[in-house]
């Protein structure tokens, strides 16, 4: 049928007009194709609600001297320590140039409302830096060689101030986002 | 071999009027009853079959499974929980599923390890071997992702460590790490997708194991002698019943050991730390994969250095990765054009050090890095008191037994407040599992190394000039030697 179509019309093919059919066609396809990707893709990314659960408010009040509680947000986990004067001073005598990843303790607190420092409460992730074990603290009985915290899965010790001083973890703990909403509550967010 | 010419004649009008529209019983009958199949191959090359057993098994108790299984965080350990006691051989069903996965990779490191004494991935075989290489890639994030469903301790904490992983990719981890995860962390909506996956991987193997069978069938087997087959009338036998009565009897008895592990010893393979349920507070002491990942996890932790700008942990991912890309690299590094290591007597000396050194490597991953390899050599450990003096860092070490505590003891007490003194044991330097790992890791490199630079100097043993000469040779040498005993 077509060839004597296309003969009746004196036997040529227009191939400008099959190019510009062939090209639009596989652009239509390619771009549909891409706007279902996209979605194939975006929905990998966190939902609406998993994103919402990812601040808490925290009582800092309750937290026994020198010991620490460990809170979830969005699954993750958090540790909140109440810092003795002895671990306060060994974190703050501590060469920062000597560190892996150096920061003086005061750059790991966030200021109460009034602009002063609370270094008895220390706020970090429990998520060793590492590969993401949760590291044991003074509750497990184990502080490591530096007196804050042990990663029993490959061997990573982190200070009284949660900076990684020994093993193969390479950042001390993270600092979350956290404001202090009143001298004794303190809001965690992701 | 494709280009053989099929044997299949339809023998009534069913038949005949079938070949004419799907020829489906030409094509098993070339393909699985008729197929020339070299005469001389040996018991190493039923795994194939093996493996072929083990992956239906999977997907047959897997499918049972997902009907009784329930992927959420709240329900996903008592649906275990209640397929082991309440579903009716629920719990055969599911000791056959998780022994099967060792017992799945038992057999395919076996099949690679025939693969890589006899030269099966040289050419013509590259893109077999390939495949395979993409077979065994998907059957490890299967396993994986499986691992993680009954959301035991274990699952919950090994894959945070593998997904911990690519984080540590620069600039597109983070991204893959979220896309895992589906959120800040490892929660419902990971579960979810990774039972979905989990059930899709299975049928994307069955998809390549064709594609592998497919690129079998273009050259055919390779055999023990490494030589091709110059003469199908002479060289061949029909695939069946040869080889099906040949690889049902290995099959057998696979599947005799396989029953041994189900019914008498269901969770030796796997950890006790599995049955207490997820606790993202608490991990897990010593968090291993399970045995058939250990290899590459020593390989992982061997790496504590950093290299240049390359950190540590990158570096550590990268040769853990590095370690399976080789494989897929292994036709053009091994250079030698004689297949079998029969014939190759310095490399087959090479072959068995890294079976060796494999084994090895799951030794090490298996094992806690900071612990010495051979306890009794390690000396005792001494105690440390580090204080502060004059704002300077000072250390103090005592040796022996408790004397040595009670010196450390009265030391602490003379010295001034303020000093912050603390005491902590340190063990005597010895040789720990991180250092075997560490050259273990160069060794395993080292094979495929030593395979390019081999192929080119090594002298190869006389290659018979074909399969049947070598066949009759070995044939004439054992009547030869049982004739003078009668």
């Amino acid at each position: 049928m077509t060839d004597q179509t296309s003969l009746e019309h004196g036997g040529a093919v227009d191939e400008d007009r099959r190019n510009f059919i062939h090209i639009a066609t596989g652009a239509a396809a390619f771009g549909g194709a891409a706007m279902f990707a996209w979605v194939a893709v975006d929905q990998w990314n966190p939902a609406a609600d998993t994103k919402a659960a990812s601040a808490l408010d925290v009582d800092i009040s309750k937290i026994p001297l020198g010991s620490e509680i460990r809170v979830l947000i969005g699954g993750k986990p958090f540790f909140v320590r109440h810092r003795t004067p002895a671990e306060i001073a060994a974190a703050e005598s501590v060469n920062v140039a000597s560190l892996r990843d150096p920061q003086t303790d005061d750059e790991r607190l966030n200021p109460k409302p009034n602009g002063e420092l609370n270094r008895a409460i220390l706020i970090t992730s429990g998520s060793c830096t590492h590969l993401g074990c949760v590291p044991v603290g003074p509750a497990q009985g184990n502080t490591g060689d530096f007196g804050g915290w042990y990663c029993p899965c490959h061997g990573s010790h982190y200070d009284t101030s949660g900076r990684i001083r020994k093993g193969p973890a390479p950042r001390n703990l993270p600092v979350p986002n956290y404001r202090y909403v009143s001298d004794t509550v303190v809001n965690i967010s992701l | 071999m494709s280009g053989h010419e099929s044997s299949y004649t339809p023998t009534n009008a069913f038949t005949r009027w079938l070949d004419t529209r799907l020829p489906i019983i030409r094509f098993a009958q070339d393909t699985a009853i008729n197929f020339p199949t070299p005469k001389n191959l040996n018991y190493w090359w039923t795994f194939g079959g093996i493996l072929a057993v083990c992956l239906a098994t999977q997907i047959i108790t897997g499918v049972i499974l997902a009907m009784h299984y329930e992927a959420s965080v709240d329900g996903a350990f008592a649906s275990v929980e209640r397929i082991m006691r309440d579903v009716p051989y629920g719990w055969l069903l599911r000791y056959i599923h998780a022994n099967g996965a060792s017992m799945f990779f038992l057999a395919v490191y076996i099949h690679m390890f025939r693969g890589l004494y006899y030269g099966s991935y040289k050419a013509p075989r590259e893109v077999l071997w390939i495949l395979g290489c993409v077979i065994y890639l998907l059957m490890m994030a299967t396993a994986f992702l499986g691992y993680m469903l009954p959301w035991g301790q274990m699952s919950y904490h090994g894959s945070n460590v593998i997904t911990g992983l690519f984080g540590a990719i620069p600039l597109i981890g983070e991204s893959i790490q979220t896309w895992l995860m589906g959120g800040p962390s490892i929660g419902n909506q990971t579960l979810q997708r990774f039972f979905s996956l989990h059930y899709l991987l299975p049928f994307m193997i069955a998809a390549v194991v064709i594609l592998h069978v497919w690129a079998l069938h273009v050259p055919g087997n390779n055999n023990p002698t490494g030589v091709e087959v110059q003469d199908v009338e002479k060289e061949t036998v029909p695939f069946h019943p040869y080889y099906t009565v040949k690889d049902a009897f290995a099959i057998v008895i696979f599947l005799l050991m396989f029953a041994v592990f189900v019914f008498y010893a269901p969770n030796v393979l796997g950890h006790a730390d599995n049955y207490v349920e997820a606790n993202p507070l608490v991990t897990p002491s010593h968090i291993v994969p399970e045995w058939y990942l250990l290899p590459f996890y020593a390989i992982l932790r061997a790496i504590t250095f950093d290299l240049g700008p390359i950190p540590a942990k990158l570096l550590g991912v990268i040769f853990m990765f590095a370690a399976i890309a080789v494989l897929f690299l292994l036709p053009w590094l091994d250079t030698s054009k004689v297949k079998s290591m029969r014939y190759r007597p310095v490399a087959k000396q090479f072959f068995f050090g890294f079976v060796v050194v494999c084994l090895l490597l799951g030794w090490c991953g298996a094992a806690n890095p900071d612990d010495a390899v051979i306890p009794a050599l390690q000396g005792d450990p001494k105690l440390v008191v580090s204080y502060t003096e004059n704002a300077v860092e000072v250390t103090s070490e005592y040796k022996g037994g408790g004397e040595a505590y009670h010196d450390a003891k009265s030391f602490m007490e003379t010295l001034p407040a303020g000093s912050n003194p603390s005491l902590s044991a340190v063990p005597a330097p010895t040789f720990q599992f991180r250092h075997l790992s560490l050259i273990l890791t160069f060794c395993y490199f080292g094979y495929f190394v030593i395979l390019f630079f081999i192929g080119l100097t090594e002298k190869p043993k006389e290659v018979p000039e074909s399969i049947h000469k070598s066949v009759l040779k070995r044939h004439k040498a054992s009547t030869a030697t049982a004739i003078p005993a009668e």
